[in-house]
Order: C-alpha cells, then structure tokens, then sequence
C-alpha cells in the first residue's frame, strides 16, 4: 500500500467513527433515567405543565429521537454545537472560550513530563537493574498510583494554603486583564505582545495544575522509555556500534536512542486522551477554567447539550491526534504501511 | 488415523495444558518470592484483605457514631486519624472504607472483564461481519477519554454508587474485548485447536478448554493493574459528587469532605493515603506479574 493511499484509508475510516462518536454521546444522554426538564426549569417551574410544555418545545424534546439526532448532527457539521441549557450560551461559544485554557494546561503538563521522562526512562535502561533503575522504577510507580484528585487537593493545601506560594486559582490574578487574543494560551499571548509581568503571572498560575497533571503523565512515558530502549539496546546494530569502537554516549543516544523513541513518540498520542480525563479533575480543583471543568460542571447540572458537545469534541480531538500519530508512525516507519 | 487425531484432539484439549500450566504457576509465584517489591506489595493487599474482614475489631469507633464534643479533633491517641465536621472517628472511616472502596474497583474490573471477555471470545470465533462490528463499536468506545464519558454516564443515570460502576463497566469493557479477541484469534490457529476441532470439540468446550487458558495470563496481567486504576476511578467519580452518596464511608468522597476543610489536613490525608497504598500495592502485584510473565526476564538471567 502506498502512503497516499494509506492515509487516504485512514482519513476514510474516520466518517463512521464520527458517527459512532456522536451517536454514542446522544444515546447516553437521552435514553436515561435523568429528567432534564427538572433540572433545567428548577422544581418550582417544573410543577407547571404549561412552563413544562414550553420549555420541551423550546428545546425540542418531544420530538421523536431519530430526528433529534439528525438535527444535531447536522448543527454539528454546520459547527452549531446547540445552546447550553444552564448558561444559555451557545455551547460552540462556550468551548471557544474555555478550550485554550485547556489545550495550555494539557500542553504544559505534557511538556513537563515529557521533559523529566525521557531521560529518566534512558537512565533506567541504561543502568538496568542497578539502583538508579529501581529508584526510578519505584518512584514511577508511585507517581501512578497516586490518585490525582488527592493530590491536587494536598498541592493545594500545601502550597496555596499553607506556604502561600502558588497563586490563588485561576488563569491569571484577579486584578490582571488577559493579553490581547491571538492563540487563547495566556502565556503565549502575553508573549506574542511583549508583556512580561503577564508571562511570568499567568507561568505562576500555570505551574501547580500542570506539574500535578504531568506526574500522572511522567509515570507511564518513564516505563514505555524504558521498555523501548531496554529493547533497542539488545539489538544488533547497538552491538556492531559498539564492535566498531563508538563511546557508549555515541551508541546510547544516536544508535540506541533514536529507534527507541518510536514507541514513546505513540504512547504520547494515546496518552492525550489520558491527560484529557486528568484535566477534568485537575481543573475542578484548581478552579482553572477549562473544557474539563466546563464538563463536570454540565454534568452535574445535567446539561446535556454541554455534556454531549464537551465529549464529542474532545473525543473527536483524541481520534484526530491519533491519526495523526498514525500518518506519523508510517512516514518514519514502511512497515505499518506494509504490514497486514 | 482418525484415532491419533481424536487422542491429539483430547490431548490438547484437555491433558497438555493443565500440566503446562501448573508448572507456569509455580515456576511463577519462585519469581514472584524472588522480587522484594512484589512482596511488599502482595503484603499490603493481604494487610488490606485483613482490615476488610475483621473491620468492625479494628475500628474504634462505628463509621456512622457521630461525636459533637470532638468536632474536627486533630490527629491524637483517642482518634489516631482525627474526626470530622460531625465527630465521626476518621480511622473508623477509613477502615470501613475498605469494605467499599476496594470492592467497587474489584467489582467494576471483574464485570468489564467478563463482559468483554464473552464479546471479544464471540468476536474473534464468529469472525467476519460480528467481529467488524464488535470492532467498530469498541473503536468508538475507545475514542472516548475515560473520565469523561463515564462522567456523562453517570451523570446520565443519577448519581450512586451502582451508576458510577455501571458507567465505568461501559467505559471499560472494551479494553477487554480487543484483548480477549486477539487471543482468541491467534489461538483458534494453533494446530492443537485444529486438531480439537477436527476431533469433534464444539464451540464452548474449545472456548473453556483452549482458547480461556491462554488468554488466561494476559487476563490476569491487565487486570491486576487496572483493579487499581478501577479503585482510583471509582473514588474519582465518588470525589466528583457522582458514586457513594453520603454517609457512607467511601474513600473519595471522604477525601471530598476534606477539601471542604482547608485547615483539617487530616480529613482529606488519611483516606487519600489508603487508595494511594491499595493502588500502588496493586501496582508492584501487576509490574511482577507482568515481568513474571516475560520469559525474556524468567530464566534468561
């Protein structure tokens, strides 16, 4: 199979996933026991069935469910994401808004934990078993198992509370106005407009979310970085790079590390949509006005456009990462293109 | 000829496997004594086995006992893990917690596994449009960040504790369902199938007599690890409001409790601190196992 056509392939298989996605969504929020006229209207309103009568029309309820779902898909291609029903808003205008917050947060955490877990995952395979290795190893697995509601809680007891020096929750200090919109990520923004006390403001805010969100993260890329270069030092080509009389540097990170990286590189992709789940409970807790937030939230109130919208847009973000992961894999990689 | 096929047929159907298996076994608890970490990790699931049966002998108090006079008691010798905002002793919470929360991660990684289990062995058996389509759907399962779709999930349904296990059940299945599916398809080649086929098997004794025990290993594996992260997930739903409703001693809704109460560091410390222990004991049983399982790892060295 050629490339073109591989992901020509690809991109096909994408339209039913859609439609599985956003069928998904609409059953799970409306075949449920959850009456969302009482929650929208409040239990007063709801009592009064001419309020009630208006309110189903006004937001389509008693129509028969094929076409309610037709009629939000095709909002959906028209990037009509239908309007929220606590806030009033439109759901596509609320997500706009609170999306960057996200993507930054998600961004960041990756980053940082990128940046710690590759060369802890090299040192590990490098010094095997040794105890390096094992420290790694425990710590690691440590960072795994905490739950991370707990430890945003304790971070935010400790270094908001206690110590004083995170800043309180939110984006930005109160008394400080966003930097003039260009990505929606504050500190790129207030980089891109040469304002640096609003960098280093919205850096401050930024840092305690994103270091809880990317010791999750850290855990998982340690141990692929290490699996994968465990596996890429017991190849042939290290040995004969080794025979030949290259330093151990030289073989560990061209010979060995390159081809190690692979792996690492696609767990990143599948690890977006675990960093997406985290950001709903990181940003619950830190108050960091995000889409995970923004979720919790909708489903609390049961909002159901907002709930549907959220999920389907993240989850059509999660695929669009991974098939870009995908496309990436085979353009390093002929075997995926070859391969059955 | 047809009588060696038939003997093959039962041979591999029944005799070689047990025998095989037994001998993996022990070969695998020596590595599993040999490992420091995997001890103490096995330690800890047993300390914690313990303190779910014999509960009501551990606690001081019972969960539910409140005590106005020792309202958000710190940590002393009368309450070793402090009271709450109603007096309620802290250790006996957490405690009976145990009955709840360990439980709930058990149960939401048991039924996902049989459940996908049953799909995916059905998948990778009928083959052709059964298992396209039972791919297709576990793709789109797939596609959704757990927290999230099991947030609207239970959401969905309402709020309890039987909601929050159902919607991770829905998020997790598939995951075992690719797994199981990919056995069964490697294995449904193996010669020693065939050859039970050709001897008459029908479709459930081959599904319990081959293609379970080989898929039985990678099983235990994945679940091992994921009973934690069911725990976790299922305080997570709890802490959002979503899982156990109040009173009852739950671990992430006590930790919930404690983020009420900024000053009471107790509160949210101590129960946070038995899922961080149960999960990471989890996690050392699962990495041994794991490693156990790798003959690259067994026996090479």
């Amino acid at each position: 199979m050629s490339l073109q056509r591989y992901i020509v392939r690809r991109i096909a298989l994408l339209a039913p996933m859609l439609i599985g996605i956003t069928l998904l969504a609409f059953v799970v929020s409306h075949f449920v026991p959850s009456d969302p006229v009482a929650t929208g209207l409040g239990e007063r309103a709801a009592s009064d069935p001419e309020i009630v009568a208006a309110f189903r029309a006004r937001w389509g309820l008693d129509d028969p469910l094929p076409t309610q779902y037709l009629r939000y898909l095709g909002g959906l291609l028209r990037g009509d994401l239908g309007v929220s029903i606590s806030s009033h808003r439109a759901v596509a205008d609320d997500l706009r808004q609170y999306l960057p917050a996200t993507i930054e947060l998600a961004t960041t955490a990756m980053l940082i934990s990128v940046a710690l877990g590759i060369p802890l995952g090299v040192i590990a395979a490098v010094r095997r078993e040794g105890v390096a290795d094992r420290a790694i190893r425990v710590v690691s697995l440590a960072g795994a198992s905490i739950p991370v509601f707990w430890l945003a809680l304790l971070a935010m007891l400790l270094f908001y509370s206690r110590l004083g020096w995170a800043p309180a929750p939110g984006r930005l200090d109160a008394a400080m106005s966003p930097p003039p919109t260009v990505t929606g990520f504050y500190t790129v923004d207030s980089l891109l407009a040469g304002e640096w006390d609003r960098f280093a403001n919205a850096l401050h805010h930024l840092a305690l979310p994103a270091c809880t969100l990317a010791i999750y993260q850290l855990a998982y890329i340690v141990r692929v970085t290490r699996s994968s270069m465990v596996e890429a030092i017991g190849q042939d080509y290290v040995r004969t790079a080794r025979a030949k009389g290259l330093r151990e540097r030289v073989v560990v990170s061209r010979h060995a590390f390159r081809n190690a990286l692979i792996p690492v590189v696609i767990y990143l992709g599948l690890g977006f949509g675990g960093l997406l789940s985290g950001t709903v409970i990181t940003e619950t807790i830190f108050a960091w006005p995000g889409v995970g937030r923004y979720a919790f939230r909708a489903s609390s109130t049961l909002d159901f456009p907002a709930i549907m919208s959220v999920t389907v847009v993240i989850a059509v973000m999660y695929v669009l990462v991974n098939l870009v992961v995908d496309v990436g894999q085979a353009l390093i990689d002929p075997r995926i293109r070859f391969g059955s | 000829m047809s009588a060696t096929l038939a003997g093959l047929g039962a041979q591999a159907a029944g005799g070689v496997f047990p025998r095989r298996a037994r001998r993996r076994w022990a070969g695998g608890i020596a590595f599993l004594l040999a490992r420091p970490l995997a001890i103490v990790g096995v330690t800890v699931l047993l300390a914690w086995l313990g303190v779910m049966i014999f509960a009501p002998v551990i606690a001081p108090a019972p969960p539910l006992k409140q005590d106005f006079s020792a309202r958000f008691a710190p940590p002393s010798r009368a309450h070793p893990f402090g009271t709450d905002k109603l007096g309620r002793d802290q250790l006996a919470r957490v405690v009976y917690g145990a009955r709840i929360s360990i439980p709930v991660g058990v149960m939401v990684i048991g039924l996902a596994g049989v459940a996908g289990v049953a799909i995916g062995a059905a998948a990778g058996f009928r083959g052709g449009l059964v298992d396209e389509s039972v791919m297709r759907v576990t793709d789109v399962f797939l596609a959704f960040p757990p927290i999230i779709l099991a947030l609207a999930i239970a959401a969905a349904l309402g709020p309890d504790l039987r909601n929050a296990m159902l919607a991770l059940v829905a998020v997790w299945w598939p995951t075992y369902a690719r797994m199981m599916r990919g056995v069964t398809l490697s294995v449904r080649q193996q010669e020693y199938v065939q050859a039970a086929v050709a001897a008459g098997a029908g479709t459930p004794r081959l599904l319990l007599r081959t293609i379970l025990p080989n898929a039985f290993m990678p099983l235990l594996v994945l679940a091992t690890v994921d009973i934690g992260s069911g725990i976790t997930a299922a305080a997570a739903l709890s802490y959002l409001g979503l899982g156990v409703r109040p009173p009852a001693p739950e671990w992430g809704a006590m930790v919930a409790d404690g983020a009420q109460a900024p000053n009471q560091w107790w509160l949210a410390a101590f129960p946070g601190l038995a899922i961080f222990s149960v999960v990471m004991a989890f996690n050392l049983a699962g990495d041994a196992v794991q490693d156990a399982l790798d003959p690259r790892l067994r026996g090479g060295r």
